[in-house]
């Protein structure tokens, strides 16, 4: 087994990020265009990423397999971003910002990265609104504030309900800048397919070129992958269609750990599946449960319409189990409680659905109380589906949404290969087993703007990593490598869609490997996924050319990967005999059916190191809390 | 969720590559309505996958309609026939058995068909470099807090800030004209105090590039707002004309 070195700095843990910025080693201004950086993906970690690196003076290489560096997916996020700025002098404060994260990540985080970016999350709010970003104000001029699920304060930021929106279009106009000043160059509809490392080291990446279909090959003295989650796994999920893991994954089997592969996020409001057509789902804001009730009849396959169905024959099991919480229990209380009704066929029409009634808040409060909180989401809601939520109730249902696990990364942000670094939601580093809403956007930010530049220079700086020429056998090798795979993808010829396939792999995922997992059901899992991994290889069909604009292509690349990943997220739910956070094992709950944490044998990072298709090996970075003391979360 | 479904004649524009003649190819398609229109177009593809045809190469991403990547006419109408949509929030449900459906990438002479209905966009983003931004390297900056902007103005800012970046303004308009787009970007920093020191310079330098890249001059037609998913409003035309009129007069004109 491998020492994992998570290069936490010592002192106190108010100290170690100020004492850790003076002891890293400065690359001198005139010396820092002597060094290229390749960043991959252009979301919130990997644009300000980019923006900053280029200011300090780095020659930057962009890569996005988009055709404008705004569309990445922190585009969607729309609730807000944490900072504990106490604007409302509530009480709030980094330590509690801090401790809330830790908490709420379920205690499966590390101390000193979060302290770290409570701590600089001022810093985020203040560059962003020297940016232009346009937050709401109050009519006095300054900042309004809302609070979140988690937190007893109100310290979430937000642009009405386009706050991934607008601080991205921030990020992306700091980028565009570095463009026109040259000090980083964009590389459009570019997909990454591989890493190139050399004696063990990060040296270069490997893409596909998605207009010719050429692969290009790119050198530089350090690499960021900043190309987010994982959850598509799932086929369905809220993130974007071309959301996927090869970036990641394909470092991973270069020799990068993966990190807690199983710790994902379901949300418990998004709208459900319509038919075998769905591309995607949709997420519908948390709020709503403020005001909605959420129930089931009490019959199986009841096929009444809800309004027929009497007041008696509902089941509203949220405030039923959880009565102190009820409609407001936690997200993955709530998720899992829908997908129990369900399992039991009683769900809207037998199918897989829960009713969100607000029925009863309009009686109590009237309509135009309701239109003025929640119109917007109606609004969204009837476009979507074409019913009128005011008079038939909405129907809901879970949905994988963020991913927590990721690749492996230190103090430093860098992975296990020197010179590759890891950034925003594709590492695994600050949310433990559970992120809190309007972390997401805090996390990249805090990575690309105020770490990753400190301690990429320190790398440069202490490491003296050499670039290597694009002509070493090592570039070549990969690129043959890929333009083999590419090729072979082509030749199968076989009778399924990419699409066909990774259904498949999504159900598996979602049914074994999903909200609540078994013993039984994971090892059933690694069995089906390595049986659908031998069956795409020799029955998918991949249509049309290399040489050529091909998504069919793009898409099966993609699958490959998640028919590897999927079967490490099922092994490492199978290892981790606990539940926490989003990680839910059916036998660790209690008689309340709370997840029962195992803090003597699993308070670890899991980081697992590839060895072979199909086998990996653990390596435990063991979590040590100095400051804060573990506790049971309670939602009662 | 209802198990009918509409049939439906789906003339789609394919045209292998920049450089290659292009038509419309007829598709017959049964689609549940509460299917979107994107994931209809996913069904199609699926069925020319399984005869082994190149499926229709489209782009989209959040389906959401917020990332600004899908972008089609539909009907002769950017975006569809639902206003302030994207492609991708439009549902089958808004057409009738039976219908014929015209699908055809945005056309502009600055957005280059790549392969069907794939567009080529990046001219956007060149506008953009040329100074939609403020000049602020990351930290060393001022308490967020510190300088109070009315809520009413930081309301318009960010009426404008909402823009994604389809080009569904320039697609409708009939000068390819990407007024809408450059005024959104232009009037969210020019109300704001923080985009003041670099005024005159950013509106000159954003009109430059536009008329660089071959986007057409506008002539108040006002289409580009009708079919703006977002409802950006023209007032913000008006603005950016006031702007650069400004930039002018001051006589501070850019060279480079």
């Amino acid at each position: 087994m491998a020492k994992l070195d998570s290069k936490i700095p010592a002192g106190p843990l108010q100290d170690k990020w100020t004492n850790h910025k003076f002891n890293m080693k400065l690359v001198n201004p005139a010396n820092k265009r002597k060094y290229d950086i390749i960043i991959v993906g252009s979301g919130l970690a990997g644009a300000s990423a980019a923006a900053s690196l280029g200011e300090l003076g780095y020659k930057v290489k962009v890569f996005t397999y988009h055709d404008s560096p705004r569309r990445a997916h922190s585009i969607a996020a729309q609730g807000g971003i944490n900072a504990a700025k106490n604007y409302q002098n509530d009480g709030d404060s980094v330590y509690r910002l801090f401790y809330d994260t830790i908490k709420g990540g379920d205690f499966r985080a590390r101390e000193a990265n979060v302290y770290r970016l409570a701590e600089v999350s001022n810093s985020i709010i203040d560059q962003c609104v020297a940016q232009g970003v346009p937050f709401a104000r109050e009519y006095g001029g300054m900042l309004d504030n809302r609070s979140f699920g988690g937190a007893q304060v109100s310290r979430t930021f937000y642009a009405r309900g386009q706050t991934g929106q607008q601080l991205l279009l921030g990020a992306y106009s700091a980028l565009m800048r570095q463009v026109h000043l040259g000090n980083v160059e964009l590389f459009n509809r570019r997909e990454m397919i591989d890493l190139v490392t050399i004696d063990g080291q990060a040296k270069g990446i490997v893409v596909r070129n998605m207009i010719s279909g050429e692969i290009e090959k790119y050198s530089a003295h350090a690499v960021v992958l900043a190309t987010g989650g994982y959850a598509n796994v799932f086929f369905l999920s809220t993130n974007a269609m071309n959301c996927n893991t090869t970036a990641i994954w394909r470092a991973h089997k270069k020799g990068a750990f993966f990190a807690n592969p199983s710790f994902t996020q379901i949300h418990p409001t998004c709208l459900p599946i319509h038919g075998e057509g769905q591309s995607k789902l949709t997420l519908m804001s948390e709020s709503l449960r403020n005001d909605g009730r959420i129930w089931v009849s009490k019959f199986k396959k009841d096929m009444r319409e809800p309004n027929d169905i009497p007041e008696e024959e509902r089941d509203y099991y949220l405030e039923r189990k959880y009565p102190s919480f009820g409609n407001l229990s936690p997200r993955d209380i709530s998720s899992r409680s829908a997908k129990e009704v369900v399992d039991e066929g009683r769900g809207v029409k037998g199918g897989e659905a829960v009713y969100l009634d607000f029925k009863d808040a309009i009686n109590r409060l009237g309509k135009h109380v309701i239109e003025e909180r929640y119109g917007n989401l109606f609004e969204i809601y009837e476009t979507i589906t074409g019913e009128n939520p005011y008079t038939v109730p909405m129907k809901i249902y879970p949905a994988p949404h963020y991913t927590m696990g990721g690749l492996w990364v230190d103090y430093n942000l860098m992975s296990t290969i020197p010179g590759l670094f890891v950034l925003g939601e594709a590492n695994f580093s600050d949310h433990g087993a559970n992120r809190l809403g309007a972390s997401a956007l805090m996390q990249g930010l805090a990575d690309g703007y105020f770490v990753a530049p400190y301690t990429i220079g320190d790398y440069l700086a202490s490491a003296k990593p050499k670039q290597e020429s694009l002509e070493h056998p090592a570039f070549e090798l990969v690129k043959k490598e890929n333009e083999d795979l590419i090729a072979k993808l082509l030749s199968i010829k076989g009778k399924q869609t990419v699409d066909d396939i990774h259904k498949k792999l999504g159900r598996i995922m979602w049914n074994k490997v999903g909200m609540g997992r078994n013993e039984k059901g994971l090892q059933e899992a690694i069995i089906e996924i390595a049986a659908l991994r031998a069956e795409f290889w020799k029955d998918v069909n991949v249509v049309g050319s290399d040489k050529d604009i091909n998504q069919c292509l793009e898409r099966a690349g993609r699958l490959i990967d998640y028919l590897e990943l999927g079967e490490l997220m099922a092994r490492d739910a199978l290892e981790r005999n606990e539940s926490c956070g989003g990680h839910f094992r059916e036998e660790y709950q209690t008689p309340e059916g709370e997840a029962l944490r195992n803090d003597e044998d699993y308070d670890y990072v899991s980081a697992w190191e590839y060895k072979n298709l199909g086998s990996w090996e653990l390596n435990k970075e063991p979590l040590i809390y100095e400051n804060v003391k573990l506790a049971t979360r309670s939602y009662k | 969720m209802t198990d009918i479904k509409i049939n439906l004649l789906v003339k789609v524009w394919r045209q292998p590559s920049t450089n290659s003649v292009g038509s419309f190819v007829d598709y017959k398609v049964s689609v549940s309505p509460d299917s979107s229109f994107l994931e209809m177009l996913d069904e199609i593809n699926n069925d020319l996958e399984m005869k082994n045809l190149e499926p229709i190469a489209f782009e989209s991403d959040c389906r959401e309609g917020i990332c600004g990547t899908c972008g089609l006419v539909i009907n002769g109408q950017p975006h569809g026939p639902i206003p302030k949509i994207a492609t991708c929030q439009l549902h089958m449900r808004n057409f009738k058995d039976g219908d014929t459906v015209w699908v055809e990438p945005f056309r502009a002479k600055a957005f280059q068909v790549m392969k069907d209905l794939i567009v080529e966009r990046s001219g956007l983003d060149k506008i953009i470099a040329a100074g939609g931004y403020i000049s602020v390297n990351t930290g060393s900056i001022p308490d967020a807090n510190a300088m109070p902007i009315s809520k009413d103005v930081s309301s318009l800012a960010m009426d404008a800030a909402a823009c994604i970046g389809c080009g569904a303004c320039v697609a409708a308009c009939k000068n390819a004209s990407a007024m809408l787009f450059v005024s959104a970007k232009v009037s969210q920093l020019a109300l704001l105090p923080q985009g003041q020191p670099e005024r005159t310079r950013r509106v000159q330098n954003m009109v430059k590039v536009m008329d660089e890249l071959g986007f057409g001059s506008c002539s108040n037609t006002y289409a580009c707002e009708a079919e703006c998913p977002k409802g950006i409003s023209v007032k913000n035309i008006a603005r950016l004309n006031r702007e650069f009129i400004l930039a002018h007069m001051k006589s501070d004109n850019i060279e480079a």
